[in-house]
Parts: C-alpha cells; sequence; structure tokens
C-alpha cells in the first residue's frame, strides 16, 4: 500500500462526527494532502449510530469503498463501545481514540481484547469549559491530529487557528474558545 | 494551472454551473433532487449568477421548465436524483424529441423499494432510452470536467444531455479537485447561439407539433443521426478539454488494457476501486485491465470491441438489474456489440452488483477477476447472469 491513513469515526446522529470527519479532511487538505472524507448514508435520525470515514493520502487514492481495516478510530459518544464494534479491522500498529473521562486502562477491558494503543480524552468537559456547551468536535479533531500524526502540530494550530478566524469572523470569543479547547486536547489526551 | 480545492461532486457540479452562469434552472427544491440546486439557489441569491432560478412543485413540471427555456433560446438546466428523475421520464422523452440541448446533472441513487435512498443505476439506466447523451464520472473531478463539457456536446448535436455521478460515493464525499479559472471556462463553454428559437421575432415557428405516420420516423431517424454524429463530437471536445487542462475524455477510458486476458467493464465510482484491485493483482503478475464506460449513450459499441477484441474473457458490471432473467443493460450492449461486429473469441459473464448502496470493495473485484481466470483456463462461462457480494 502507498502512504495513506484510514481513519473510521464513530457517533450518534446530531453529535458531528460527520463534521469532524469534513474537518480533518479540510485540515490534511490545507497541508497538501490528498483526502477523502465521506460518511455513511442511512435513515438518519438524532442520536442513532453513524459512521464517517477519511483517506489520507500522498497520493490520490482511486479507492471508493469503506474502511474496514482502520489505522485509527474515533469514538465520538462512550455509550457505543457496547452498541457498537468500534474495534472491528482496526490495526494493532494503529489506536483508537474515545471521548470519555475514564482512563484509557479502564476502557480496555471494553474493546474486545483490541491490543493497540488505546487513547482517551474527555471532550465533552474540555468543550464544556471553554465553549459554554457540548461540542466535542474541535477536542477529538485535535486529540486524533495527536495520536495519528497525520499532520504536523504546528501546522495544524495554525491551520486550525486560520479556519476559526474565517469561519467565525463575527464572533472572536468563540475562536479563542476553540483555539483554547484545541490545544487542551493536544495536552490533555492520554495514551495507554 | 488550475485551482487546487476540495469539494463533494453535488459542491463541484454547482460550482460549474455558477461559472457557466446559464439563463435558467428549473428545478424541485427538495429531496428527492440532490444538494445542487440548494448550492446553485445560494449563488442565485448571492448575486454571483444572473440565472433565472424557477422552483417548481415537481420533477415533471422541473423538465417542462426546462423545455420551455431552451425552446424560447435559453441555456436551461436542472438537477435530480432516483424517483425524482423517473417522474421527469415523460417529459425527458419530448426535450430529446424536440432536439433541445438542456444539460441534467444527476447523481445516481436507487429505486424503491424495498425504500433506500443509497447509489446504484437504476434511476438513469430507467431512462437510458430517452434519447438523452448520457455521460458517467468515477469521480467528483470528472463529474465537474463532464458539466464543464456538456453543453459543448449537447449543442452541437442538438440533444439534451445528461450529467451523472454516483449518488453519496462521490456526490457527499470530499475529495481534492482541480478547477478550471472562469475566463477559461466561460471562453470554452462559449455563448449560446442557437439556430432555430422561440423568441425569434423573424422566424415564427411551432415546437412539440404532432407528426402523423407520415412524419413521425422521419423525425425519430435523425434524432438517431444525431446520436451517432455525438461520437465524434465527444471525442473532439475531450481532446479540446485535455489541451486546456491535461485531462483528456474519451467515449470510455482503458486501464491496463495493453497487454490483459481478463478485463471488466464498468460505469462510474466503482471503477477508481477497480484499478486498486488491477494494480494489486498486477504485483502478482495477473494481466489484468478494465474499460470505463464513460459515454453511456451514445454507446461506444466500436471502442469496446477493439478493448476486447483480443482478451480471453470479461466481466461486464451492471450497478442494476433489467430484471429480464438474463443481464443487465450494459451487458445487453456489450455482448450486441461483440456479436455485431462479428468478435465471438472473449468469454464474457454479467455481474449485478453495487445494488443500493452495497459497497464495493477491492475484495469484490478481485473476486470477480479470480472468476474469470478461471473462465479463462477452461474456456467454460457457467452461469453468465451472476450476483456479486449477496447473501444467498
Amino acid at each position: 500500500m502507498k502512504d495513506i491513513v484510514e481513519i473510521r469515526w464513530h457517533g450518534r446522529g446530531g453529535q458531528g462526527a460527520k463534521t469532524a470527519s469534513l474537518l480533518l479532511a479540510d485540515a490534511a487538505f490545507n497541508t497538501g494532502k490528498y483526502v477523502q472524507g465521506f460518511p455513511e448514508y442511512g435513515p438518519e435520525r438524532m442520536g442513532a449510530p453513524i459512521t464517517a470515514y477519511n483517506r489520507i493520502s500522498a497520493e490520490r487514492s482511486t479507492v471508493h469503498s469503506n474502511i474496514y481495516e482502520p489505522d485509527y478510530v474515533v469514538v465520538v459518544d462512550e455509550t457505543l463501545l457496547s452498541a457498537v464494534d468500534v474495534t472491528a479491522g482496526l490495526k494493532k500498529e494503529g489506536a483508537i481514540v474515545i471521548n470519555s473521562s475514564k482512563s484509557p486502562a479502564e476502557l480496555r477491558p471494553l474493546l474486545k481484547g483490541y491490543k493497540g494503543k488505546v487513547c482517551t480524552i474527555d471532550a465533552g468537559k474540555i468543550s464544556e469549559e471553554e465553549l459554554g456547551k457540548n461540542f466535542p468536535n474541535t477536542p477529538m479533531l485535535a486529540a486524533i491530529v495527536k495520536v495519528s500524526g497525520v499532520i504536523g502540530l504546528e501546522e495544524f494550530i495554525h491551520d486550525m487557528e486560520g479556519s476559526f478566524r474565517h469561519k467565525f469572523a463575527s464572533k472572536p470569543q468563540v475562536i479563542e474558545g476553540n483555539m483554547r479547547a484545541l490545544k487542551r486536547s493536544l495536552e490533555e489526551v492520554q495514551v495507554g | 494551472m488550475g485551482i487546487r480545492e476540495r469539494l463533494s461532486g453535488n459542491e463541484a457540479v454547482a460550482y460549474a454551473m455558477k461559472q457557466i452562469n446559464p439563463d435558467v434552472m428549473g428545478a424541485y427544491p427538495i429531496t428527492p433532487s440532490t444538494e445542487i440546486p440548494q448550492y446553485f439557489s445560494t449563488y442565485v441569491d448571492n448575486g454571483e449568477v444572473d440565472t433565472e432560478f424557477i422552483a417548481v412543485e415537481s420533477e415533471h413540471s422541473a423538465m417542462s421548465t426546462c423545455i420551455g427555456a431552451q425552446a424560447a433560446g435559453c441555456r436551461a438546466i436542472s438537477a435530480t436524483s432516483s424517483c425524482g428523475l423517473c417522474y421527469m421520464t415523460e417529459m425527458l422523452y419530448v426535450a430529446a424529441s424536440d432536439r433541445l440541448p438542456i444539460t441534467l446533472a444527476v447523481s445516481c441513487r436507487a429505486l424503491s423499494g424495498p425504500i433506500n435512498i443509497n447509489n446504484d443505476h437504476s434511476d438513469a439506466m430507467g431512462v437510458r432510452d430517452a434519447g438523452w447523451l448520457m455521460l458517467f464520472a468515477e469521480t467528483n473531478q470528472e463529474a465537474y470536467d463532464n458539466y464543464l463539457q456538456a453543453m459543448r456536446i449537447a449543442e452541437a448535436v442538438s440533444l439534451p444531455i445528461m450529467i451523472c455521478q454516483d449518488g453519496f460515493i462521490t456526490s457527499h464525499a470530499i475529495e481534492n479537485i482541480e478547477l478550471v479559472e472562469d475566463d477559461k471556462v466561460k471562453a470554452f463553454v462559449g455563448e449560446y447561439h442557437p439556430q432555430h428559437f422561440l423568441l425569434n421575432k423573424d422566424e415564427p415557428m411551432a415546437v412539440g407539433a404532432y407528426a402523423t405516420p407520415v412524419y413521425y420516423m422521419e423525425s425519430k431517424r435523425l434524432q438517431a443521426q444525431a446520436m451517432m454524429d455525438a461520437k465524434d463530437v465527444i471525442r473532439k471536445v475531450g481532446a479540446e478539454f485535455g489541451e486546456m487542462t491535461g485531462r483528456t475524455y474519451g467515449l470510455i477510458e482503458q486501464y491496463q488494457m495493453d497487454d490483459a486476458e481478463e478485463a471488466i467493464v464498468i460505469i462510474g465510482s466503482s471503477a477508481g476501486t477497480a484499478k486498486e484491485a488491477i494494480n494489486e493483482l498486477r504485483a502478482q503478475g495477473k494481466k489484468v485491465g478494465l474499460i470505463k464506460v464513460r459515454s453511456f449513450r451514445p454507446f461506444p459499441a466500436e471502442d469496446i470491441v477493439e478493448a476486447l477484441r483480443h482478451i480471453k474473457s470479461f466481466a461486464v458490471m451492471d450497478k442494476d438489474d433489467s430484471f429480464n432473467a438474463h443481464c443487465g443493460p450494459m451487458f445487453a450492449e456489450v455482448a450486441a456489440s461483440l456479436y455485431a461486429a462479428g468478435v465471438s473469441g472473449p468469454k464474457g459473464i454479467n455481474y449485478i452488483y453495487g445494488l443500493g448502496g452495497r459497497d464495493v470493495r477491492v475484495e469484490s473485484i478481485q473476486h470477480v477477476f479470480a472468476e474469470l481466470e478461471k473462465i479463462s483456463a477452461t474456456g467454460e462461462t457457467g452461469e453468465t447472469y451472476r450476483y456479486l457480494d449477496v447473501r444467498e
């Protein structure tokens, strides 16, 4: 295989897992990569499990299928651990990143004997404290960037700041909050 | 050298529409239509185009609006998907027989039932005999590039054109794309100067007139001729587009066909997945290749015959079924092409695959090639009408 990183996102409808996967595609695109960002579509409803995917590579990938053996898995909602086989096909050289207040050691027993790295980040708490609302996207995005190394961290911080300034031009306080959430996540993600 | 961007297939087509700035869009603005009219309506609202956006109550009316506008002398466009395309069917025939070069973007999706919103080609294949030119895209880039070429092709032969891509798989997936600069697009697409049009006060004319048996068949023969003439036009426009962008298009694309012994014939996004399967099989020394059909209407019979003439076995991949207890629509056309050319050497089978969004994996395509390898070795095709990746 070529130099390619494949990521699978698990979330619930309405939580922004799809948006987060598209944000990651954007960030990787801005650093010169070829990207794919796509959700699996179905009978969408709030709260139902949803899956989204990223392929990030130096050369264009022509494959248009879902991802069955991801390098990384991101779980935006901890309650999915008992509902969905989140580590299915996940490479043991890779990692799973879970939005949780628990430690990696506490969550590993729920992961069906997965041997790779288990990472946790309390994205809910960070976003509550920095943004005043439960928007786990920004901290989850930062955590997967840190764990996967798919984008250089300085490049990532610089690029996201530009994106937020563009997106929230009329709401500067939201820019600051998002940047604090992003930087905290980079520091607070636990790798076990 | 182009503008580096990342867009979904629907965004890419809407962006092409913006660059072209057509006169009229007639569209049904809610599901089952695509996001394309939604994105385009933003350009209309922002004043980035001066297109007249006519929101109608159904796809039947959307196409009727386009017919009226194009007959009046305008460039008219629409976009739809799935059952919306079915609902347009009656007016699709009218557009083609009135020889109106309307451009319709289709994000191909399954038809009910069971109810399903995902990708296959049932909608587009259901209207394949309506008299429209039909180009299919593998990627968001091709959907965009095909759209930029659409009006040049359609207007040259006075036939309407459908620019098809795979619903969700490319229509909703973000990927890299190289956009063409606005001024180059404008110069390439050019102005629309119809020879005959309703708003020409110096030449009163009727559109959609009754044709008695004395005239009807001649009218149809001319329509058939226009479709035949379109082959050269598509090649010429594709070559000119290549001079501008470096991306040259023909009726088909061949991948690893030079020394291939086994080949598949395929349409749309799964061609990309198949290319990866072929790369992996080639690394194992297997002589495999693919033919991607870009133009389904006109059907590139001669090109396909030449590409398949010397191979041992092939599979035609149909992302819908004709339910004729026999084969899918593209297999029928490929087999007829070979028979008409007197080519009987290659052994051919048909796979119905990817219905209703059934994921098509690299492994799916490798399975097809494994079956073809057996057929090449034994000369026995076995069952020619097969379903891929299905639980029996």
